[in-house]
């Protein structure tokens, strides 16, 4: 393999409502934030990937207005994922790997605000048999919460810390949407949205952009002496049908550590996309995570934008290695129901 | 049989989501402008072309269009068709013209209906003015504009609107 390093990140403060700006006008300042970070401009680039989902706009193709936010001429070489942006970094990853690109910026951006996120998300679901259904995004998380619950894996205790935690820690991430502090009895004082999770189990409604430029080892050095070496990779998806998975576990997951060696390395931090409270304890015992700071930036929890959250949590582990001379780090992105599709990436910074 | 245990060949799912949607603030300026029935352009601060009607940015230079250029509502067809299909709900009887509108100082067109001539005199490169609607019945829609009428000026060769950088 190829060494392939994260040189830099940027993320549009996440906004309840973006109101009149419009996706482009969200893309623009965090890529242009990016290449004055780093002295460079798009004839730097030499592969642009975009994570989005046309469903989010209610306009098919909208993706391909994103790509105004950029400078497309002299043409380039771009694709698009419709998924989080994580996956637009997945994609970059193995152009690099194929020889076709040397350097990618990889930008995902998403409102939530102006439609019904769990209609929306209803319809990524299997069309025949549970889509028409449209059962919202809420349901589907409560109904792996009562799971995990009913079995002892987590705790309603732990639900509670994951929400009381993830506002403490909002303090860490100039970004975040929801930065004030609640108690217990804030907590349990919140009405069921769908049992077990209450309001504050669950994600708040965001809008937003992220971006990010990664580059092979010849030419990290050039836009930074502090490059973020991507060591390990892997995704996993599990069944469509919710009924033949066993939502107690992820098997796939577990072939992803296997994967990636998980288990001998020691890691300083964590950034997981857990977008509902149960997920955190959850995934932390999957991984193996139990002593590792998680979700110091706060997480899903405190901004959850559409189709960026993933991509967040990588750089957000990229910064946190950074900024607190960490070695190793861990970050995941999902897509689909109840964490259905997992993505894990190892982060190591140069010793 | 009862009509319960008749197999179902098939179910409807029918789709439906709202949106609350927004033009972006580049295009809510150009749209505030157009209920004064004026058309204001945006150029880009690096190659100068004038995007009306204007989406925020320059996708060539990918910077935003901060530069306000207003137009007049005169310009050019650069290309048209003739439509002979109707279209259910739309009031407008075929067969009508739709044309790419070019409009003088602009450098991307626009779609729009050209009335008030006979169809097979319509070509490309033809002068045209906007015919607006009563001053009333402004909004914040390029509909203000009923169509587009030819105007006695000699042809254009739409070759030469081709964007030259600077
Ligand atoms: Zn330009």
């Amino acid at each position: 393999m190829k060494r392939v390093a994260i040189v830099g990140y940027a993320q549009h403060p996440i906004l309840k409502n973006a109101g009149a700006l419009n996706e482009v006008e969200l893309i623009m300042p965090v890529v242009h934030q990016l290449f004055n970070d780093l002295g460079i401009s798009q004839k730097d680039i030499d592969f642009t990937c975009s994570g989005s989902c046309d469903y989010l706009q209610g306009a098919a193709f909208a993706f391909v207005e994103g790509l105004s936010a950029i400078q497309t001429n002299p043409p380039i070489k771009e694709s698009h994922v419709e998924m989080d942006a994580a996956w637009a970094m997945y994609e970059s990853m193995l152009k690099i790997q194929m020889g076709d690109a040397e350097t990618a910026l990889i930008y995902g951006f998403g409102k939530s605000s102006p439609g019904d996120l769990d209609a929306i998300i209803s319809l990524q679901m299997d069309p025949y048999y549970i889509s028409p259904l449209w059962p919202d995004r809420v349901s589907l998380a409560a109904l792996q919460a009562r799971v995990l619950l009913d079995q002892n894996i987590i705790t309603p205790e732990q639900m509670l810390a994951t929400v009381i935690e993830a506002r403490a820690n909002s303090k860490n991430n100039k970004n975040a949407l929801i930065t004030d502090l609640i108690d217990e009895s804030d907590y349990l004082n919140n009405a069921m949205v769908s049992s077990p999770l209450n309001k504050l189990d669950c994600p708040p409604i965001s809008d937003g952009s992220s971006a990010m430029i990664i580059a092979s080892e010849e030419k990290a050095y050039k836009f930074t002496d502090h490059p973020i070496w991507i060591e390990g990779i892997d995704h996993r998806i599990e069944s469509s049908n919710l009924g033949s998975r066993n939502l107690a576990t992820s098997n796939t997951l577990q072939v992803s550590m296997n994967q990636l060696n998980l288990k001998n390395i020691k890691f300083d931090v964590a950034e997981l996309h857990t977008q509902f409270s149960h997920e955190l304890p959850f995934l932390k015992s999957l991984l193996n995570l139990q002593d590792v700071p998680t979700n110091l930036s706060g997480g899903p929890l405190v901004g959850n934008v559409m189709m960026c959250a993933g991509l967040d949590a990588i750089g957000k582990t990229y910064e946190s290695l950074k900024e607190n001379q960490f070695t190793h780090g861990l970050a995941h992105a999902t897509s689909g129901p109840c964490l259905q599709h997992n993505m894990l990436v190892h982060l190591e910074a140069q010793k | 049989m009862s009509a319960e245990d008749t197999p179902k060949d098939y179910s409807e799912s029918p789709i439906n989501l709202e949106y609350f949607y927004t033009a972006g603030s580049a295009t809510t300026r150009f749209l505030n402008q157009v209920k004064e029935g004026n058309i204001v352009g945006q150029g880009c601060p690096k190659c100068k072309a004038v995007y009306v009607p204007p989406r925020g940015s320059c996708p060539r230079c990918g910077v935003a269009t901060d530069i306000e250029v207003p137009l007049i509502d005169k310009g050019c067809i650069e290309s048209f068709t003739v439509v002979h299909i109707p279209i259910p709900g739309n009031p407008i009887v075929p067969p009508y013209v739709c044309a790419m509108i070019r409009l003088d100082g602009a450098n991307i067109s626009f779609l729009h209906l050209i009335q008030d001539v006979d169809i097979e005199n319509i070509r490309i490169g033809m002068r045209i003015q906007a015919v607006w609607k009563p001053k009333e019945e402004w909004t914040h829609s390029l509909e203000n504009i009923k169509w587009f009428a030819p105007i006695d000026e000699p042809d254009v060769d739409v070759a030469t609107l081709r964007f030259q950088e600077s």
